[in-house]
């Protein structure tokens, strides 16, 4: 009597039973004749099969694949769409022992994830791609893929995706080998057994590039989809022999395995404890709120020119209140401009938590021009401190239920040695009016965000006669 | 392992009706030719591949060519005992 052996069955890297739905749950959701199964079982076979299970991470795309996590039986995200590459690269980076694949189709990898795997691949991150080309949008209904070939008809190409007005179809394989980054990229096929068995060994030689540290490791399958093709499973694998391979010829595209070498190992991740060093922040407790026993709750309002210093100002307020014990924020909100254009910041000050970082009725406005002025005036809560830049408020916009300082902050700028240094003589000029802050915290924060002495000492300057030119005893803040 | 079926042939293949899709891609790539489609259907509608039951010579490109990784096993005669 012979006996048998197991030779091949389902790797046990894949799942025993499938979880994604009550019944059918020894399926995949594939359709009959799908290359993404074949793809999945040659997959978990090298995962098996290399031993490294346990530590790897597979990421699952948007497209027909989106559910590989139902499968694999390893480490899982799901990731928006085209992202792959890029999480996979943060993934590998904190995790840098684990093996990490990517698993893309064509929508998902050659079109809205195009630069995501160009600079991935660029940058030669150690991880795996698993690129399932099949020339089209699968799982959306069928329309034209940046590998869809010409002459193809789609429903976005219904008479045949033409040169001239599509473009022809994108190789990512021979693209990405353009690069020097890449270790090993390799286009197979799975138009028929033997292909099949020659795309085994590709998805082998990758992951082995990958766990020997060597790089960035890419295999493109041409894979059928034979209900958007409308072609039953066997022509469609036919099809990919005979139409798609002559499109996209099969081979290695780049083996770069010998010239590379490992790089050396990830220094150890800095301690927690070492982060207020290297960010220079105090090492001693926040000072206690000596200056106020009232509760405490300034919405400020910066607003000017781009490149005024509104959003540095912010930041030191912000900055000084941390600094001094309070709960802050600060919220940029500027144009693309660096220069010119609007800017300006909402920070908030409070003793207690903070809500929202967004303040629309401020009971502070630190106006640097008159635009800006116009703009944000109406808002500021009545009793609220409004400071600007300027000789006097324009009389169209001045209001009675507010305090009110208008001085050619600017001017005493200049005068110091710099208009630049406007922001700060108008902080100066605040702090003085509303005692909204002591003064050791400002000189802290002054001191993290100011890096040049120069400036520094100018800064320090500024901020003495902008309290001296609005002394403190004009306005008392409730 | 012994199975009754074998028929004492290198190979033997197990397909699991239930989970078959019919796709017919492992009786294209069957080089004895001893798979074909069934005339009954499964419970999901498909025609599922069957062994014809000899013949087998336990070559493995049928799970290989197999879009269902758990629909397919492939079993092989092991050398006689000593």
């Amino acid at each position: 009597m012979p006996n048998y052996a197991i030779l091949h069955e389902k790797p046990e890297c894949l799942y025993e039973d499938y979880e994604r739905k009550s019944e059918l749950h020894r399926q995949t959701h594939y359709c009959p004749g799908c290359g993404h199964g074949i793809v999945h079982k040659l997959l978990a076979e090298a995962i098996t099969e290399l031993g490294i299970q346990d530590r790897t991470i597979l990421i699952s795309p948007v497209g027909c694949s989106v559910f590989a996590y139902y499968y694999f039986d390893v480490g899982n995200v799901q990731v928006a769409h085209g992202r792959a590459a890029a999480v996979a690269t943060a993934v590998k980076r904190a995790h840098p022992h684990s093996i990490v694949i990517s698993y893309q189709g064509d929508g998902d990898l050659a079109a809205i994830g195009s630069a995501e795997i160009l600079h991935c691949a660029n940058r030669g991150e150690n991880i795996t791609t698993i690129f399932v080309n099949n020339a089209i949008y699968g799982m959306t209904g069928g329309q034209m893929a940046p590998t869809t070939l010409l002459g193809q008809k789609t429903t976005t190409s219904p008479t045949g995706r033409d040169f001239h007005h599509d473009g022809a179809p994108m190789k990512v394989g021979e693209m990405l080998s353009a690069l020097d980054g890449p270790t090993y990229i390799e286009r197979v096929s799975l138009g028929n057994v033997k292909q099949i068995m020659l795309a085994r060994k590709a998805i082998r030689k990758a992951l082995e590039t990958q766990i020997a540290g060597l790089g960035f490791s890419l295999v493109e399958f041409l894979s059928p989809c034979p209900t958007i093709w409308k072609l039953d499973p066997v022509d469609a694998q036919k099809h990919v022999h005979d139409v798609m391979e002559k499109h996209y010829p099969l081979g290695v595209k780049c083996d770069r395995i010998a010239e590379r070498t490992a790089p050396p190992e990830p220094a150890p991740m800095t301690p927690l404890t070492d982060l207020p060093r290297i960010l220079r922040l105090p090492s001693t407790e926040p000072a206690p709120l000596h200056f106020s026993e009232e509760p405490l709750d300034w919405r400020i309002r910066v607003a000017g020119f781009g490149g005024q210093g509104v959003l540095l100002l912010g930041q030191l307020l912000a900055e000084a209140g941390m600094d001094a014990g309070l709960h802050v924020s600060w919220l940029p909100s500027y144009g693309p401009e660096m220069r010119s254009g609007t800017s300006n910041c909402h920070v908030r000050l409070c003793s207690s938590e903070i809500d929202s970082p967004v303040v629309s009725r401020p009971n502070a406005l630190l106006a640097l021009n008159e635009p800006s002025l116009r703009k944000f005036i109406a808002t500021v809560e009545p009793g609220g401190v409004v400071i600007y830049n300027g000789d006097s408020i324009p009389a169209d916009c001045s209001r009675h239920d507010l305090r009110i300082v208008a001085q050619p902050f600017a001017e005493i700028a200049d005068s110091l040695g710099s208009a630049k240094a406007l922001n700060i003589v108008m902080l100066g000029a605040f702090l003085s009016l509303s005692h909204a802050l002591p003064d050791s915290p400002i000189e802290s924060a002054l001191k993290r965000l100011v890096k040049s002495e120069r400036w520094l000492e100018l800064d320090r300057r500024a901020l003495a006669v902008g309290r001296e030119r609005v002394p403190a005893e004009e306005f008392v803040h409730a | 392992m012994f199975i009754e079926n074998a028929n004492g042939d290198r190979g033997y293949v197990e397909i699991n009706p239930e989970e078959c899709k019919g796709c017919g891609l492992c009786v294209a790539s069957c080089v004895p030719k001893v798979l074909h489609m069934a005339d009954r259907l499964n419970h999901l509608g498909y025609h599922p591949a069957q062994y014809l039951g000899h013949g087998c010579n336990g070559c493995g490109l049928c799970f290989y060519t197999c879009p269902e990784p758990g629909a397919l096993r492939v079993f092989k005669r092991e050398a006689a005992a000593a």
